[in-house]
């Protein structure tokens, strides 16, 4: 009745976006930066990917494609278009010290038309009968698995069909929890988040470490946009497809009161969750719309247990949303 | 005054936030093997000449030199580099890491927990600290995490110290450990500024003072060649009196009676059990008690702020009827002439909002007066103006967001709405925390001032030497019960410590 071989990829596939934009969100929150502009650095992040993709596709055309430039130019534009969204994000809640809330929701608003806009024209480019692009050649470089992996059965789907970005994000997801717990600039980092006034008393450049962490922070979620319509889209662009991944990512910060490495299995229950109504042998569209509030209804629940234990470590960071200035008093 | 070279030699040092001038060509010497007090009235511009020394603010104009060497401190980083480190007021404390995370937050190189802690071990064994490097900040009692500040600094190799008022929170134990520790450094060859208001504090401790007034340096001088008086004055500029004119109650009435009050706090524990006594009009009832000995949940009960398990408390009429206050709404209790001003540990905390400024906050009282939808700014301007000019509050007009004020103006703007509004019950506490001496007998003055008119105050204090001669009778708690009621005018203050240590006091146990 429940094809658990079948669902498990699907929900990997759709938690690896989250938990890009989980891990790089919770970098940025740790430095105190309260960065809701997510969704739309995902979306910048996806857009600037497709349009890597679609000019190189284009130039070199589908048969002459190098499999190597085929990755790395979309990669490229995807890390440098969401890295603008941060640095964009910094000078205006670090440098200018405008109100993290008000400026994050103003990114993904931008994001979001950014994206829509690019991909519009892009559409009206290939002057295509439906309203999307298909990079499939791209896609299918990104989509690429292990060539023996179809043939271990249900273990291979299990963990081994994925392309390379969704190993990545898994990389990206314990290094940074390693990051954060054990290394010097990890603690430091957390000490920016926590009490900036102390971090900066101690000798740390709390500017600096708000910039780097916003800005690597993006980059991560950045390649969550890229994952989606590379490989779970099969690199077809449409315009508002990505939805409200981004809220969702931010959501699953507090669901995994800001560890990465818990982010990792979240993310796929998220995803599980996120498309369990698919997978519910019932025709009733009623029933299905309840089975989507999910993944929200659990992060309101672990919310309300979390702030009921009390544990301090488990309360976002101090400074979360607050702009630093030394000298104010 | 002769020929050493001065560890920190500051000359011309100004500073200026906005319009307000914080320091005004400011001189400062400090010398390797001594402590220096470093005395000045609140706002006199100490924390900020200080603040330029460890690199938070930077100066405007002027010239420091260490070890006869003129240096630049642009950050935190410099003055760590100089070997300068200092203990702020509001610890800087990651209340989320260990003792030793918050220990070698900042500094180089590969993080390995392990020697650290083996280091602040020996750090804490060389000059008598408890620290377990394992302790969550959270977990600590003030002292504790003063004592991680000052571990903080040492693991730094600092060798010049600064403490911004080390003992406005600590227990008179805890200030001896603290004052113990320092002399320990002292005669290690560390130069030690030490910034206080307690003038007993000066005088037990500092080789010698140094003064500033209004930003500006006054002078310098050995402690041994001068006086609480001497140096008061110097500070303020002119004569002061350093007495308490403490008058005999006139026609005392009951006033607040409390019968057999029993209080919890949020988590359960008890924190007043079976209390009784009776406050009376034109009296000041002191409260002595280590500090979280159920004096705080006293007060609030009384204001109507902390729900009460069992008892009663009453207001008492002039003519003997009593109302009970149990119940009551916090507003009704304050129509009733019930006055708090609470003045806790974190000052912004409650009583006053930090970005409004201060005619706005004297309105946080009178907001619900007259009848007309629209509030009455100009009369609470008014009465700002009346509380800056009667306490000489330092601010550049009543327009200021209180935030910008320093600490003991603050707490003036505090004290002196509550008295303001002409209560017939005043209840502070810790009245003059923070305050510098002069502040802090005009504060005095105002309470003996109502209490002659016939006010029953009821003062939480923890500067016994000020309880008794200040207060008529003194109420001691000891761990939320009564230990005692004694006569002011009769005790002394180590009565007093041994009722606060021990149910009933000395031999009774």
């Amino acid at each position: 009745m429940f094809d658990v071989v079948a669902f498990i990829p699907r929900a990997v596939m759709q938690g690896i976006p989250l938990m890009l934009g989980c891990t790089g969100e919770t970098l940025t929150e740790k430095s105190g930066n309260l960065n809701l502009g997510t969704a739309g650095v995902m979306y910048v992040g996806g857009i600037c990917g497709v349009i890597g993709a679609f000019l190189y596709e284009n130039g070199a055309g589908a048969s002459k494609m190098n499999g190597f430039l085929a990755i790395a130019i979309p990669l490229v534009c995807c890390l440098l278009g969401s890295l603008l969204m941060g640095l964009l994000y910094c000078f205006l809640t670090v440098s200018l010290r405008a109100n993290q809330n008000v400026t994050g929701l103003a990114l993904t608003t931008f994001g979001v038309g950014f994206g829509n806009f690019f991909g519009g024209s892009l559409i009206k480019l290939t002057g295509s009968e439906v309203a999307s692009l298909a990079l499939s050649s791209t896609s299918n470089y990104y989509r690429a698995s292990l060539p023996f992996a179809s043939d271990l059965g249900w273990f291979g789907k299990i963990f081994l069909s994925y392309g390379f970005l969704a190993y990545l994000a898994v990389v990206i997801a314990l290094v940074s929890s390693y990051f954060l717990k054990r290394t010097r600039t990890g603690l430091q980092l957390r000490a920016v988040g926590e009490n900036p006034a102390t971090a900066d008393a101690a000798g740390i450049n709390v500017n600096r470490y708000k910039y780097r962490a916003t800005c690597i922070g993006s980059m991560v979620a950045g390649l969550g946009g890229l994952y989606y319509v590379m490989d779970y889209a099969n690199g077809v662009w449409s315009n508002d497809a990505f939805g409200d991944r981004g809220w969702l990512a931010i959501a699953l910060v507090i669901f995994t009161i800001w560890r990465p490495n818990v982010g990792v299995l979240a993310s796929i229950l998220f995803g599980g969750l996120y498309i369990l109504y698919l997978f519910i042998p019932s025709s009733n569209f009623a029933i299905k719309e309840l089975y989507k509030m999910l993944p929200y209804v659990v992060t309101i629940i672990v919310l309300v247990l979390t702030s009921m234990k009390k544990k301090r470590e488990n309360q976002p960071p101090a400074s979360l949303g607050l702009a630093y200035f030394r000298e104010e008093r | 005054m002769d020929n050493r070279i001065p560890a920190v030699k500051m000359r011309n040092i100004t500073k200026r936030f906005g319009s307000v001038v914080a320091n005004d060509k400011c001189w400062l010497d400090v010398y390797r093997g001594e402590i220096l007090a470093l005395l000045g009235e609140n706002g006199s511009g100490k924390t900020t000449l200080m603040n330029m020394l460890s690199g938070i603010y930077f100066p405007d104009e002027g010239t420091i030199a260490i070890d006869g060497k003129e240096v630049v401190i642009a950050s935190p980083k410099d003055a760590f580099d100089l070997g300068i480190g200092m203990i702020h007021q509001h610890y800087k404390l990651v209340d989320v890491f260990t003792a030793a995370e918050n220990i070698v937050l900042g500094l180089p190189g590969k993080l390995d927990m392990r020697t650290a802690s083996a280091k602040i071990r020996e750090i804490c064994g060389k000059y008598g600290f408890e620290v377990d490097p394992d302790m969550k900040i959270y977990d600590m009692s003030v002292s504790q995490k003063q004592t991680v500040e000052i571990v903080k600094v040492l693991y730094r190799g600092a060798d010049i110290l600064i403490l911004d008022e080390p003992t406005a929170v600590l227990t008179p134990q805890e200030t001896d450990r603290l004052f113990a520790v320092l002399r320990n450094m002292r005669d290690d060859g560390k130069a030690i500024v030490i910034i206080t208001h307690k003038m007993h504090e000066v005088e037990d401790l500092s080789d010698r003072v140094a003064v500033l007034r209004k930003g500006q340096f006054t002078g310098d001088m050995l402690t041994k060649n001068t006086n609480a008086q001497e140096m008061t004055n110097m500070m303020v500029g002119r004569p002061v009196a350093l007495n308490i004119n403490r008058t005999e109650p006139e026609d005392p009435k009951p006033r607040i009676q409390v019968r057999d009050l029993t209080v919890r706090d949020m988590e359960g524990t008890l924190k007043l059990d079976h209390v009784s006594f009776t406050a009376c009009s034109g009296e000041i009832l002191g409260i002595a008690g280590i500090s979280g000995c159920g004096q705080k949940e006293l007060l609030e009960a009384i204001a109507g702020l902390q729900p009460v398990e069992t008892g009663d408390i009453s207001y008492v009429e002039s003519d003997g009827s009593e109302e009970s206050l149990i119940g009551k709404d916090p507003l009704d209790i304050k129509k009733m002439g019930v006055a708090l001003s609470f003045v806790p540990e974190d000052r912004l905390g409650m009583g006053l909002v930090g970005s409004m400024d201060l005619g706005d906050n004297v309105m946080l009282r009178s907001y619900s007066e007259g009848n007309s939808v629209f509030t009455d700014r100009k009369k609470s301007y008014k009465v700002a103006r009346g509380i800056v000019e009667y306490f000489d509050v330092v601010t550049p007009s009543v327009e200021t967001p209180v935030r910008r004020l320093s600490g003991g103006n603050v707490q003036k703007v505090l004290v002196g709405r509550e008295i303001v509004n002409a209560p017939k019950v005043l209840l502070t506490a810790y009245a003059t925390r923070g305050l510098d001496i002069n502040s802090s007998y005009q504060i005095y003055e105002t309470i003996s001032e109502q209490k002659r008119k016939g006010v029953a105050v009821i003062y939480v204090g923890e500067d016994l030497d000020v309880l008794v001669e200040l207060c008529d009778r003194i109420l001691v708690l000891c761990g939320g019960r009564v230990s005692g009621v004694v006569d002011g005018r009769k005790t002394n203050k180590r009565e007093i410590g041994a009722m606060m240590t021990r149910l009933g006091g000395e031999g009774r146990g």
